[in-house]
């Protein structure tokens, strides 16, 4: 397992990290987001902006079976990563997981001390090097060991918001994922800590590939290279609105020079 | 409103005692007042009586000696104290895993469909089954029936009786328990990479400890002091324990026991019991109430 933890980044041939063919995901027999086509390439933030109820959140859960936990919720089409359908049959959805972590909108710290926290996932995932070096690292590559240094012991749920948030960022990174899932990290946070969890999401980014769910567009244009614009629409005979992918492009594009209405209508403000 | 305009004038803002609306509040807090302290007396009467009656009987020699025969003097209830803590030990072992595996099963495992439905309506009713009927069950499943090496009243039959009262608190206690424990949390664990097993078992478990340690203090304590259950399936014995597959002496059944006999020594062995029994419950309670701070 310590061999796979320093698992080489990227095939260099392959620039997509996660490829969603025909997504459709249904909360029972209600259709929340309908047919996404989607590239997430490697490396880069891909940002996943649009209106409340568009799917976005839902389609960013898709990506690493966070779905599967919630009654009802079925999945068609395929979501390949690393050359496999994730929802193929024989596909364990734990180690899905393992290689595409998750971040969550609030931040949840495990009930334990600050070092526990990040062993959590290492140790449950075998890992048998040297725990306090891990713990280290990934404290400092998410810009919260000096902050917690002199008080490993003390409980995750000490921290201020901010901080537990960033340490909720060391504990997804500490056991070496490939992508790491953001589901709106910082709309429980002030202007400030967003400020250093998007540093955070720079530097990331050169280990690891990003999605990130935002409602804040200034962020969305801060952090990522390419955006997805989700929207929803009511359609016939359907109850209530589904969602789709309206564009998917640079960000620079998306927010500049968008090539659909709805999306230039949506970065402009003029949403109705 | 121009016509409403004389009457404010009229009524003064000065609180009347003699307004029918203050004289009807003023009776029926007085009425509310005097209902639950009718409620609270059972208690106090009790605790009182209990207390005056035994508590002047407590002497070390109560702790460590036998019962004395019918028509003797003097005496403990050592053999009983014993009794009582080994059969509540048994019930434990059983009722708590059992219990603890249940609940976990219908706040973690169960999607809600019609078995664990079927699990927490039959655990509700089991919750209200009378003590005794449990007792009759398990004195024909295991004491006429000689189960334990042929030995028909047994400690453990005494235990097994109690533990069928205790599941029903145990696995609602777990179930709530872990009900309350933020899905955040289990997220968090499952987003990265534990499987079900393990979140449960190092996170969510853990989380919900104080509630669940609570539950099983509180029926432990109702346990402890059950004597239908333990009348024809424990038995008594006048002697020390001799293993748990013999009968054994229990506090509740001494007093049962005692209390009815036309002896003097026994009859204060009983309110000396009685004592002892309600101070180790109330403790118990004590404890519970202690545990269930750790939640706030």
């Amino acid at each position: 397992m310590t061999v796979s933890l320093q698992r080489p980044m990227s095939k260099a041939t392959d620039q997509n990290c996660l490829t969603l063919e025909k997504v459709t995901i249904s909360y029972g027999s209600f259709e929340a987001v309908r047919d996404v086509y989607l590239d997430i390439p490697r490396g880069k933030v891909t940002a996943f902006i649009g209106p409340s109820g568009c799917g976005k959140s839902t389609v960013l859960r898709g990506l690493n079976r966070m779905n599967d936990l919630i009654e009802g919720c079925s999945l068609k089409g395929r979501v390949v990563f690393d050359g496999q359908d994730i929802y193929a049959p024989e596909v364990d959805p734990v180690e899905v997981r393992r290689r595409i972590g998750m971040v969550f909108q609030q931040p949840n710290p495990f009930p334990k001390s600050i070092y526990e926290n990040i062993a959590f996932g290492a140790r449950i995932n075998g890992f048998t090097g040297d725990m306090d070096e891990l713990v280290e690292s990934s404290l400092r590559k998410a810009f919260i060991w000096d902050e917690t240094k002199d008080k490993l012991k003390q409980s995750g749920n000490s921290l201020s918001g901010g901080q537990q948030q960033r340490l909720c960022i060391a504990r997804a990174i500490a056991i070496e994922p490939e992508v790491i899932l953001m589901d709106e990290p910082c709309s429980a946070l002030d202007p400030i800590s967003t400020l250093k969890i998007e540093e955070l999401m720079h530097e990331l980014k050169k280990t690891f590939s990003i999605v990130i769910v935002t409602h804040n567009m200034q962020q969305a244009v801060r952090v990522s290279d390419q955006t997805a614009f989700f929207n929803a629409e009511a359609v016939e005979g359907g109850s209530g609105k589904v969602g789709y992918l309206v564009e998917f492009n640079d960000t620079e594009k998306i927010f500049n020079a968008p090539v659909q209405q709805a999306t230039q209508d949506y970065v402009t403000g003029r949403f109705g | 409103m121009t016509s409403f305009t004389p009457a404010l004038q009229a009524s003064s803002l000065r609180y009347d005692p003699a307004l029918k609306r203050n004289r009807l509040d003023k009776f029926y807090n007085a009425l509310s007042g005097f209902f639950s302290l009718i409620v609270v007396m059972p208690l106090f009467l009790v605790l009182v009586y209990v207390i005056i009656q035994g508590g002047r009987l407590i002497s070390i020699p109560l702790f460590t000696q036998l019962p004395p025969a019918p028509g003797l003097e003097g005496g403990g209830i050592g053999n009983a104290i014993i009794g009582t803590f080994v059969v509540t030990i048994v019930a434990s072992l059983i009722a708590i895993p059992i219990g603890v595996g249940g609940g976990v099963y219908l706040a973690e495992y169960s999607t809600g469909g019609p078995f664990a439905r079927f699990i927490r309506t039959g655990n509700d009713i089991l919750a209200g089954v009378p003590s005794i009927i449990c007792g009759v069950f398990v004195y024909g499943a295991i004491v006429a029936t000689r189960v334990f090496f042929g030995q028909s009243y047994t400690a453990v039959a005494g235990g097994i009786a109690l533990a069928v009262l205790m599941l029903p608190t145990v696995i609602k206690t777990t179930d709530e328990g872990l009900k309350l424990v933020p899905k955040a949390l289990s997220m968090g664990a499952i987003g990265v990479g534990a499987s079900k097993f393990v979140t449960v078992t190092r996170i969510t478990l853990p989380s919900a400890f104080t509630p669940i340690a609570t539950g099983i203090v509180l029926a432990i304590a109702r346990a402890a002091g059950e004597t239908a259950p333990l009348i024809f399936t424990a038995l008594f014995s006048p002697f020390w324990p001799e293993g748990v597959f013999n009968p054994i002496a229990t506090m509740s059944v001494l007093i049962f026991n005692f209390a009815i006999m036309p002896y003097e020594a026994q009859n204060e062995l009983a309110w000396a019991a009685s004592f002892v029994l309600v101070v180790l419950i109330l403790g118990a309670n004590l404890l519970a109430r202690w545990l269930r701070r750790f939640a706030n």
